[in-house]
C-alpha cells in the first residue's frame, strides 16, 4: 500500500515546480489526509506550458493568460469547476487549499467568503462556483454548457438556483441523529421527488439534452457524494425504483468520459465523511 | 403570441424587481395581480416547483425566480443594458448577485421573528450591509452598476427598501445610517431615479400589508 502511494505521486506530478507546492501541502497536513491526498492526485497539475523563467517575464508584462483553480478535495463546489474547464479544454494550474490554514492568495482572491474555489484567470479572481461556472462558459465559446436559446438558459439557471438552495439539507441528513435526522430524510426525499418529476425527461440523457451541461455539473454532487453519504449515514436516499430518471441520470453522469477521469475515491471519500459526521454529533452533543 | 405577462403582487420585493427590469428596458408587459390565499390555477401551473410568484410568462413560456426572470429579460431584450460586456465584470456582478440573495434571507427571517430569534437575523443582516458598504462593486459611483442602475441594484433595491418596513413592523434595527454612508448614498441615488420612483409601493401601504402577515405568522408560531 505504501509503495502504492508513492508511485502515485512520482507519476502523476507535471513537473518539478508542481511537486514542490504539494509537498508542502502534505506537509501543512495530519497523517490521514496526506494519504487521501496522495491517493486523489490527479494528473490536474498542468501548467501554463511555460518555463518558469518565461511565466515570470509575462507576468510582469501583464500578459499572463493563465489559468489557476483554487480548490479542496473533495469539494463538489470544486469539482464541477474542474468538470467545467476539462470539458472546455481548458489547461489550467490547480492548487489544493488547506482549509485549516488558508493561503494569502485564497484570502486576497475571495476576502468577502474567504471560500474556495477561486479561479483566477489572467490575475483576476473569480469567486462562487456557480459564478465562475457561468465566466467559464462566457469566456471559452468552444463546446457549450448552456443552451443557446434564452428561455432554455434560464430554465437550467432555474434548477441551478434550486438545487444550491436545497444542498444544505443534505448535509443536516448527514450531520445529524434523531428527529432532526428524520426531518432532513424527509426533505432530501422531497427534493429528489421534485428533480425525478420536474426537472428530467424521460428521453433525455442529461438534464439539458444528449449532451453533459452546467445544470448537470451543479446536480453532479448527487451522483458520486450523496453516495457517500448514504453509506455514512446508513439511510439510501436515492433509490432506483422510486427515482428511475434520477437513477439514470446518475450512471450517465458518472459514465461520461470527463467526469469519470476525475472522481474522488470512494472509500476516501466514506472516510472523510464519516470523521466529518462523528465531530457534528460529538460537538452537538457535548453541547448540551 | 408574443406578449409578456408577469404574474406577481404588489407588495412583494420580488415581482418589483422584475417590474424594474421591464420598465428600464421599455418592454410592454401585462400584469396579473396574485392572491396569495388564492393561488391562480395559471401560476400553479407556470411555477409547480415553489407556487411562487413572480412568474413572467413570455410567449407562454413560464420563467421563474425573480434574479433568473431578470437575467432572461437582460438576454432576450438587450437594450439598457443590465449586465456588464466584459466576463470577468459580469462575473464580479453576479457574485454580489448570490451574495446579496443568500445573505437577504436574514432581512425576510427578522421580519418572521422576534425577541431573541431575531436577534441573530437581525446581527447577520447588519453584518451582510457592513460587507456590502465595504466591498460593493463601483464604489465611488452613484450606483452598483456604475453610472447607471445595473442586475446588483435590481437585487439590493428588493431588499433595501423593503428593509426599513420591515423595521418598523418589527421594531429592530437593521440599517445603521451613520454605521453606512456609502449605502445610505446609494439609497438615496436609486429610489430618487426615475423609473425606480415611479415604481416603489408606498411605505405606508407597506406597513400595513405588513402588521397583520407577522402578527399571524407570530402567533401561529407560538401556538405549537
Amino acid at each position: 500500500m505504501i509503495g502504492e502511494i508513492e508511485t502515485l505521486s512520482k507519476s502523476s506530478g507535471g513537473d518539478g515546480r508542481a511537486e514542490e507546492g504539494g509537498d508542502e501541502q502534505f506537509a501543512r497536513q495530519d497523517g490521514a489526509l496526506k494519504t487521501f491526498k496522495e491517493l486523489n492526485k490527479k494528473p490536474t497539475h498542468h501548467r501554463f506550458g511555460l518555463g518558469r523563467t518565461e511565466g515570470i517575464v509575462l507576468i510582469s508584462w501583464g500578459f499572463m493568460e493563465g489559468v489557476k483553480l483554487l480548490g479542496t478535495w473533495p469539494s463538489p463546489f470544486s469539482y464541477r469547476v474542474i468538470w467545467a474547464l476539462k470539458l472546455k479544454g481548458v489547461k489550467f494550474e490547480y492548487v489544493e487549499e488547506d482549509l485549516g490554514n488558508k493561503s494569502d492568495e485564497l484570502l486576497r482572491c475571495n476576502p468577502v467568503h474567504k471560500k474556495i474555489p477561486v479561479l483566477i484567470h489572467g490575475g483576476r479572481p473569480v469567486a462562487e462556483s456557480t459564478v465562475i461556472l457561468e465566466y467559464i462558459e462566457e469566456s471559452w465559446p468552444q463546446n457549450p454548457l448552456l443552451p443557446q436559446d434564452p428561455y432554455d438558459k434560464s430554465v437550467a439557471r432555474f434548477w441551478i438556483r434550486f438545487i444550491e438552495d436545497k444542498t444544505p439539507v443534505f448535509f443536516r441528513f448527514c450531520h445529524s441523529t434523531g428527529e432532526q435526522q428524520e426531518e432532513a430524510i424527509r426533505e432530501a426525499k422531497k427534493v429528489l421527488k421534485t428533480i425525478e418529476e420536474h426537472a428530467l425527461r424521460e428521453e433525455d440523457k442529461f438534464f439539458a439534452g444528449d449532451k453533459i451541461g452546467l445544470q448537470d455539473l451543479v446536480f453532479g454532487w448527487l451522483a458520486w457524494l450523496l453516495q457517500a453519504l448514504e453509506e455514512v449515514v446508513g439511510v439510501k436516499l436515492l433509490e432506483a425504483s422510486e427515482y428511475p430518471r434520477l437513477h439514470r441520470w446518475v450512471q450517465n453522469f458518472r459514465a461520461h468520459d470527463v467526469i469519470r477521469s476525475d472522481l474522488p475515491e470512494h472509500n476516501a471519500m466514506l472516510a472523510y465523511f464519516k470523521r466529518i459526521r462523528e465531530t457534528f454529533i460529538s460537538s452537538s452533543t457535548s453541547a448540551v | 403570441m408574443d406578449g409578456v405577462k408577469l404574474h406577481g403582487v404588489w407588495a412583494s420585493p420580488f415581482s418589483t424587481r422584475v417590474i424594474w427590469a421591464l420598465k428600464l428596458k421599455g418592454i410592454p408587459f401585462d400584469y396579473v395581480e396574485e392572491d396569495l390565499s388564492n393561488k391562480s390555477a395559471s401560476l400553479l401551473r407556470y411555477n409547480p416547483v415553489h407556487k411562487k410568484i413572480p412568474v413572467l410568462v413570455h410567449g407562454g413560456r413560464p420563467v421563474c425566480e425573480s434574479m433568473v426572470i431578470v437575467e432572461y429579460l437582460e438576454e432576450a431584450w438587450p437594450q439598457f443594458p443590465l449586465l456588464p460586456s466584459d466576463p470577468h465584470e459580469r462575473a464580479v456582478a453576479r457574485f454580489w448577485v448570490k451574495f446579496i440573495e443568500d445573505k437577504s434571507l436574514n432581512v425576510w427571517i427578522a421580519g418572521r421573528s422576534a425577541g431573541e430569534e431575531q436577534e441573530k437575523p437581525m446581527r447577520d443582516s447588519s453584518e451582510m450591509l457592513a460587507i456590502l458598504e465595504e466591498h460593493g462593486p463601483n464604489k465611488g459611483k452613484k450606483f452598483f452598476g456604475g453610472d447607471s442602475i445595473n442586475i446588483v441594484d435590481i437585487a439590493f433595491g428588493g431588499v433595501a427598501y423593503w428593509m426599513r418596513v420591515i423595521e418598523e413592523v418589527s421594531g429592530g434595527k437593521m440599517f445603521d445610517a451613520a454605521k453606512l454612508p456609502r449605502l445610505n448614498a446609494w439609497m438615496a441615488n436609486f429610489e430618487s431615479s426615475p423609473v425606480i420612483a415611479k415604481n416603489l409601493p408606498d411605505r405606508g401601504k407597506l406597513r400595513d400589508y405588513f402588521v397583520p402577515v407577522r402578527a399571524k405568522i407570530l402567533s401561529s408560531s407560538t401556538s405549537k
